[in-house]
């Protein structure tokens, strides 16, 4: 089997399936790991016992995400070492001690007290249980920082040399660090971390309200969930500008795949809303497109020149249909959920926020909106930087191991048959916590009671007397 | 003789020892598991890990991480080599990873999610076992790749490495729970981690005799003079060890089987040590060679010696916060 097959190829299917099963958990729970620590704030502010319903709720939920996110997380660390040895010997110098520094700062944190977030409340107490879930919460959006960095310099490499065996070095880890992508990217994956994680905690309220408008953990976390989409979506799609003009200034020819600009425009180039790229004839075939807007949206100028790919060396084109249609899937949901989110604030304002079927069934819809939106930004930015892996510098087709393609493809196989079993499980499992209600005296991941005898210490156990 | 290269060597034997004192028991309940059909004894036994198994699975990502940023050129050239190896213990360790949280998600007597924790740990501790093997009996390099076959790393040797770690990890498992549960599940804890130890002395016995035959320098290594006055003491500490472990087990102890396996892990990882020291791929690949560049081991550096004693700490809080025996229905879950 796969004889005859492209191993580069292969390889890069692996990646791109294990990365997309992998990038779905995190986004679910860096903005779920904040929520969790809103709630326990404003559980432990207000002593309101809805706020620590809803807490365990979304807990039990939360553990078995995170359980997800570590396994497939394992996977893509070892993924560079087994499938990307060439890539691993010229970078690992400038991108190895990024990763390294995501696992002593982020990983260790989340893991080290997850347990006590997940099982200690009655051992601890809750001011110490709360200090856990913050630490949890810091330490997803520690470890975003750190990878969106190590991915940021692999798309605008910056502060380094290159030394005698011909790998990368950091030259000024400041400015490898703080490469010019990746303040863009950070803040537009964290934002659409916080709405991917909003649009989940909104649609799962909506669904119970359309039962019982009258529930009011539902309430609660709908209306939280709507606040939160009202205000991001806006600030998201502000950030995904700046992000696209960054990208226009240091990957032109992944701006050019993403508009389906295959010619240049001397005096303003047209937004192309849809059509359909042909990479071979260089044109995008029956395009519907609006004069000038393109230039007006990235120049600011109606009539600003515009390059296109005609102005790139064609063994250096992204895959044009691919980078084209994932840009308007995420654009197009982008816009949906600021629509979502300007009619919850209408509803608000007409107190008809836990009434309306109509704002209920679209939160229902739009509940997984956000990971799509994120699988196809994600598409959109990796799509876009082929043919290489260092932008500019490190071809895709020069970063893989020296295997053979049967070995690449059976592990192929391998992942995709446990990927789906397990994960398809997983999956259901969240979607029956979910279909519940969270209801009073609502119970977290501790089914019975803890061994209070075994070492409980006498202050904590006075805390948690104190606390109820 | 002391430089960068030399203190990061220590770091990531130091990162994958500590993986292997922290996953080895975890793993080794997983292998356990069929040995224990009774839910509520299963039940108990999950209870014992499910508030650390993330944190112990961690150091596997910095042992890894670790490697790649420090030894780029040993990344580079393992990884391909152990493919195989490699895939099998992340897809085993899938599975056992998931089933912490899924076997409570389901309300059947008999899970497979059970199965999954199991025969995930077993494949995990195999393929981890026979990677060792592997990188022991030497790796074909060409320039900076690996250039071997894909079946390169199965080989008798590498199979006894990889039965000798199930072992290990199994013993671990044992006196693991010995400490940390009481009543029949304990006394059944206690008759394996008999057998067990049988059974590894066995194992250490067989890989040691067979490592001198893979290649000469491991022969020079450890029976030429002037290195046998170095190398003779491991044995004899493994023999005192051995004669501390019966004992605690005859007495019944607590905590005394489970940390003096960890003893006879951390000899046998010193013996290892002095077998490969200073290759990182055997024969082929020394750490300087595949060293990255100073400013990147400097860099990260600075970064290990504040972080790692402060892991170190909150880790042992976690431990310190679940410590004691886990009873039946008591448990966190």
């Amino acid at each position: 089997m796969f004889e005859g097959w492209d191993a580069v190829v292969l390889a890069r299917a692996q990646f791109a399936f294990t990365m997309s099963f992998h990038i779905v958990f995190p986004a679910f729970s860096i903005g779920l790991a904040s929520y969790l620590a809103v709630l326990e704030a404003l559980w432990l502010a207000t002593k309101r016992e809805v706020y620590i319903n809803l807490f365990n709720y979304w807990l039990k939920i939360f553990a078995v995400a995170f359980g997800m996110g570590v396994v497939s997380g394992i996977v893509m660390s070892y993924q560079f070492g087994t499938n990307w040895s060439s890539f691993a010997d010229k970078t690992g110098p400038v991108i190895g001690p990024m990763m390294a520094y995501e696992v002593l700062t982020a990983f260790f944190l989340e893991a080290g007290f997850l347990g006590v977030m997940l099982f200690g409340l009655e051992r601890v107490g809750p001011r110490l249980h709360f200090v856990a879930t913050l630490m949890v919460a810091i330490g997803t959006l520690i470890s975003a920082f750190w990878i969106l960095s190590a991915n940021s310099w692999m798309q605008t490499p910056a502060g380094h040399a290159v030394n005698a065996d011909g790998q990368f070095v950091a030259a000024d880890w400041l400015k490898v660090i703080f490469n010019p992508s990746f303040p863009y990217r950070l803040v537009h994956m964290v934002l659409a971390a916080y709405l991917t994680t909003s649009l989940v905690v909104g649609g799962v309220g909506a669904w119970h309200l359309l039962r019982d408008q009258h529930l009011a953990g539902p309430r609660v976390m709908f209306s939280m969930a709507m606040w939160m989409a009202t205000l991001v979506a806006p600030i998201q799609i502000l950030a995904g500008d700046q992000h696209g003009l960054n990208t226009l200034e240091h990957q032109p020819a992944k701006v050019m795949a993403m508009e389906g600009h295959f010619q240049s425009h001397k005096d303003g180039a047209p937004l192309i809303l849809f059509g359909w790229p042909d990479q071979r004839e260089a044109k995008v075939k029956y395009a519907i497109e609006v004069p000038k807007l393109s230039s007006l949206i990235l120049k600011h100028s109606l009539d600003a020149p515009l390059a296109g790919l005609d102005t790139v060396p064609r063994e250096n084109w992204p895959p044009v249909p691919i980078t084209f249609w994932a840009f308007r899937i995420m654009v197009g949901l982008g816009f949906l959920i600021l629509g979502l989110g300007l009619l919850s604030l209408l509803m608000r304002w007409r107190g008809m926020m836990y009434q309306s079927p109509l704002l209920h069934r679209f939160a229902v819809l739009m509940g997984p909106a956000g990971f799509i939106a994120v699988l196809a930004g994600w598409i959109t930015t990796e799509t876009g930087r082929q043919p290489f892996t260092v932008y500019g510098l490190l071809r895709t087709t020069d970063s893989v191991s020296p295997l053979a393609a049967p070995a690449v493809g059976s592990s192929l196989i391998a992942f995709i048959i446990v990927y789906f079993a397990v994960f398809t499980a997983g999956v259901i499992y969240i979607l029956r916590l979910m279909a519940q209600p969270p209801h009073p005296g609502e119970q977290g991941p501790t089914k019975d009671l803890p061994a209070r005898a075994a070492g409980i210490t006498p202050a904590a156990g006075a805390a948690v007397e104190g606390a109820r | 003789m002391i430089d960068l290269a030399t203190i990061w060597a220590f770091i990531i034997a130091f990162a994958v020892f500590v993986y292997v004192v922290m996953d080895g028991f975890d793993l080794g309940l997983g292998i356990l598991f069929p040995l224990f059909p009774q839910k509520a004894d299963r039940d108990v036994i999950m209870n014992t890990v499910a508030p650390v198994w993330d944190g112990n699975e961690t150091w596997l990502v910095l042992g890894g991480g670790g490697m790649m940023a420090a030894f780029p050129l040993a990344y580079a050239v393992l990884m391909p080599a152990l493919y195989t190896p490699m895939i099998a213990m992340l897809l085993g360790l899938v599975f056992r990873g998931v089933a912490f949280e899924f076997r409570w998600r389901t309300q059947k007597a008999r899970n497979k999610w059970d199965l999954a924790f199991a025969g995930g740990s077993l494949v995990a501790t195999m393929a981890q076992g026979i990677a060792l093997g592997a990188i022991l009996q030497g790796i074909h390099v060409e320039g900076r790749h690996y250039a071997g076959g894909w079946w390169d790393w199965l080989t008798a040797f590498s199979v006894l490495t990889g039965i000798a770690l199930v072992i290990g990890y199994a013993l671990l498992g044992a006196t693991w729970l010995v400490m940390k549960t009481e009543g029949e599940l304990r006394e059944r804890a206690y008759h394996l981690s008999w057998m067990l130890l049988v059974a590894m002395l066995c194992a250490i016995g067989a890989v040691s005799i067979a490592t001198p035959f893979l290649a000469v320098q491991y022969t020079q290594r450890w029976f030429a003079w002037p290195n046998i006055i170095l190398t003779a003491p491991v044995p004899i500490a493994v023999a005192a060890v051995t004669a501390l472990l019966l004992r605690a087990l005859g007495n019944k102890n607590d905590h005394q089987p489970f940390f003096l396996t960890l003893a006879l892990f951390a000899l046998s990882y010193a013996g290892l040590g002095i077998s490969m020291y200073p290759y990182i791929v055997p024969q082929s690949i020394t750490i300087w060679q595949a060293a990255s560049p100073a400013n990147s081991q400097i860099f990260m550096l600075f970064g290990v010696s504040i972080l790692v004693p402060l892991i170190l700490g909150y880790t042992a809080w976690a431990y310190w916060v679940f410590r004691g025996k886990v009873r039946p229905g008591h448990g966190y879950h």
